[in-house]
């Protein structure tokens, strides 16, 4: 280690700001794989990978990413669940791709429009 | 890397203690098993606080609290939270007297109650870490008091916001550095007092704990106010896990150059020593402690010449405790009026005016959320004991709270609703303190109390001046005379007197309050003493020489038909009797263990 700057101070802190804003169990949009055996068998680790990929290279730092159990509807997985405080209802949405996750995070997540021809249903419960 | 999931596992003493490591290595192992360590990281942080649910693991981002957690509960709680989602039930916490358990740490009373600044930072970041500080803020109020305040502002802010000091007196912090300022004198030095002489107390071990930088921080602030190149650590070497963060911590700051020479290239100096205390109450105390540093006796000396103006080598000395200094940088960051707008008073024309910010405290006893509280001033005593500490233990009745420590006052039921404020707690006559909180029932003896308090108190003693050295030893005579049966009238005006004695001549703060529990006893629970001394007899049946346990004959054979469990586990051989026939116990013989009365399952045994 070498001497630090003030500058490199606000890097540190920008560099972690994810790491720092999970931690405090704050984030603006949480977004859960369903990971149950029917979930899991229909590829949803993958996607689960792809998410967090996804999150990371675009420096999403207010984003959580998490998994939840069966969603009950097992020909539909792998499946995704997108939450936003902003929104009054969880999206789910279903037949996961990889492909389908980056234009949820870039539709959905980033800019806030809901992509309907992927949502199975807007509005069930939430998860939190 | 961005993981999905943190799971936090304390790493305080009180977990570390109940095996949180061993807990640790297994989450480590299960998630490689599993090939999940890409996206899920385990941190070890400092202390939770709720010691008496660890070891403690808090999973993030979602909050879910698991607590009392053995090494073999982690294949499964892995499987479930972490790769099914779902919370593991069992290992969450639930209240005493109920029965649905609280799965987020934010919901659970133990934390939603308190108020963080000291410990803002616990739970949160691995203290061994000065990134993982950095990246919560630490060094920034360094950083701005270095570029964009001069030392006089630094005093201003710091004297605005109301800070006293924490560890046990309450004196303005802001006056201090002030002072010390002025005072003449080169070099002049800053001290930390990490000493936590109280029994029970560990405040400032966790503090250093859970974010060593923040005193680091602290200090090199008022360093910089007060114009000082040199600092002090002063650290008990009974806290193995603090003294090895906190060097670890000096280690990586100074790698950083945020200590040592021209610090953020603004023509700053500043570095600090770690010197180890041997763990003498009294070397708490400032000129004890100095003497201590310089390699002298830790015995005080009297204070006619204050230490801001000669104090550690006879050069201007500021000392602080560490939970004072750990206040800082929020206060500079957040700026005074933040912080004054928390607590009671108003300290806007008057530095004494008012107790503002927020107070640590340790909390033991009978409650049943044992552990380290950060509340805001002028919260009262009863939303501490049963809101936050969940009420007594075993649902039992409430007697008295102890505050400040060894030498702190016993404040009754009927004062419960006092507001934790400086003043307030000296009024009925006990302290702020350092902040311990010893909570008693209705089987605690407030006479045996005073008595356990004092014995304390007496043994530290430095022996220096007379009215400590004596008095307290006339006075535990007394109550041990009392606890006895063989205590009378006079000896409780005696009593009286002495302690009064000892308060007004002794030469330092040791001597000065350590009557404190037995004054506020004989003031709240006189009652108490006189049974002692009228009728030979304990209420509370706590003093062993003034009860007899007793055998109900009808009990005995009627319903437990003589089962001869007593007297099989009778450690003194007092009890006579064999199955199917009356038990009874020999007075003289009997030690008083109490064995009996928890092995009799038919309530057949009694105390009188
Ligand atoms: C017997 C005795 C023991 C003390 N022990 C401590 C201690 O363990 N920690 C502490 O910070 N202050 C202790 N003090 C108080 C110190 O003398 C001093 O007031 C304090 O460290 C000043 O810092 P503050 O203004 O930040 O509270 C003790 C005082 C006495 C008389």
């Amino acid at each position: 280690m070498s001497k630090i700057t003030i500058d490199d101070l606000a890097k540190i802190r920008e560099q972690t700001r994810r790491q720092t804003t999970l931690r405090q169990g704050a984030g603006r949009v949480k977004m859960t794989v369903h990971m149950g055996t029917c979930g899991i068998a229909a590829g949803a680790r993958d996607i689960m990978t792809a998410v967090l990929k996804e999150v990371e290279t675009r420096g999403l730092h207010d984003v959580i990413v998490t998994n939840s159990g069966c969603a009950g509807l097992c020909s539909q997985e792998p499946m995704l669940t997108v939450e936003t405080v902003d929104e009054p209802a969880p999206v789910k949405y279903v037949l996961i791709t990889q492909e389908k996750v980056k234009k949820i995070i870039d539709s959905h997540v980033l800019q806030g429009n809901v992509v309907k021809e992927f949502a199975l249903a807007v509005g069930s419960e939430r998860t939190r | 890397m961005a993981y999905r999931t943190y799971l936090m596992v304390c790493a305080g003493t009180g977990c570390v203690a109940n095996q949180s490591m061993k807990v640790r290595d297994k989450l480590v192992a299960e998630i490689t098993k599993r090939g999940l360590q890409n996206e899920v990281a385990v941190v070890t942080t400092g202390c939770n606080g709720f010691c008496a649910v660890g070891p403690i693991l808090v999973v993030q981002p979602e909050g879910i609290f698991y607590q009392l957690l053995k090494e073999t509960d982690i294949p499964y709680l892995i499987e479930e939270h972490l790769l099914k989602g779902r919370p593991v039930k069992e290992l969450l916490y639930t209240p005493p007297l109920e029965k649905t358990p609280i799965p987020k740490m934010s919901d659970i009373p133990f934390f939603a109650d308190q108020t963080l600044i000291v410990l803002r930072n616990r739970g949160l970041i691995d203290p061994e870490n000065i990134d993982e500080a950095i990246s919560r803020g630490a060094y920034e109020a360094l950083a701005k008091v270095l570029t964009t305040m001069t030392p006089e502002q630094v005093i201003k802010e710091i004297k605005e916001s109301g800070l006293r000091g924490r560890g046990g007196g309450g004196f303005p912090t802001g006056i201090k550095w002030e002072t010390c300022r002025n005072a003449h004198g080169d070099p002049k030095y800053i001290i930390c007092n990490a000493d936590e002489g109280d029994p029970g107390a560990f405040m400032d071990r966790s503090t250093i704990e859970s974010d060593p930088h923040a005193v680091i921080e602290g200090m090199c602030i008022g360093a910089y106010a007060i114009g000082s190149p040199e600092g002090y650590v002063y650290i008990r070497n009974e806290y193995p896990i603090a003294l090895e963060r906190l060097k670890t911590a000096l280690k990586q700051a100074r790698d950083y150059n945020l200590l040592g020479k021209n610090i953020f290239d603004k023509g700053f100096d500043f570095d600090i020593r770690v010197v180890r205390g041997a763990g003498a109450f009294v070397c708490g105390e400032s000129t004890a402690l100095m003497a201590s540093i310089e390699g002298k006796t830790g015995e005080p000396r009297a204070k006619y010449v204050h230490t801001v103006e000669r104090g550690l080598w006879d050069k201007p000395s500021c000392l602080n405790n560490v939970e004072t200094w750990a206040n800082v940088p929020q206060i500079i960051l957040n700026g005074a009026q933040w912080f004054a707008n928390i607590g009671t008073g108003d300290v806007s024309e008057d530095p004494w005016g008012g107790s503002k910010g927020t107070k640590v405290f340790s909390l033991s006893g009978k409650v049943n959320n044992t552990g380290l509280i950060e509340v805001p001033m002028g919260i009262t005593l009863r939303k501490i004991i049963f809101d936050i500490g969940g009420g007594i233990k075993d649902g039992k009745k409430f007697k008295a709270v102890q505050t400040g420590g060894p030498s702190g006052g016993f404040i009754p039921e009927s004062l419960l609703d006092l507001a934790v404020d400086y003043e307030e707690l000296t009024k009925v006559g006990s302290m702020m303190g350092s902040g311990g909180m010893v909570v008693t029932d209705e089987n605690n003896c407030m006479v045996d109390m005073a008595k356990y308090f004092l014995t304390f108190t007496q043994e530290e003693s430095c022996g220096k001046c007379i009215p400590c050295r004596e008095g307290t030893k006339r006075m535990l005579d007394i109550l041990e005379k009392i606890t006895n049966g063989e205590g009378t009238e006079e000896d409780l005006v005696l009593l009286e007197d002495l302690s009064n004695m000892v308060v007004e001549s002794s030469l330092c703060a040791l001597g000065g309050s350590a009557p404190n529990p037995v004054l506020t006893t004989l003031k709240y629970f006189r009652e108490e003493y006189e049974v002692h001394v009228r009728d030979k007899k304990c209420p509370a049946h706590a003093c062993k020489k003034l009860i007899t346990y007793n055998i109900d004959p009808e009990i005995c054979v009627d319903k437990g038909h003589g089962c001869d469990v007593c007297r099989k586990n009778c450690a003194d051989g007092a009890i006579t009797g064999e199955t199917k026939k009356v038990h009874a116990i020999d007075v003289m013989k009997c030690g008083r263990c109490g064995i009996c009365l928890d092995v009799c399952k038919f309530d057949a045994i009694y105390v009188e």
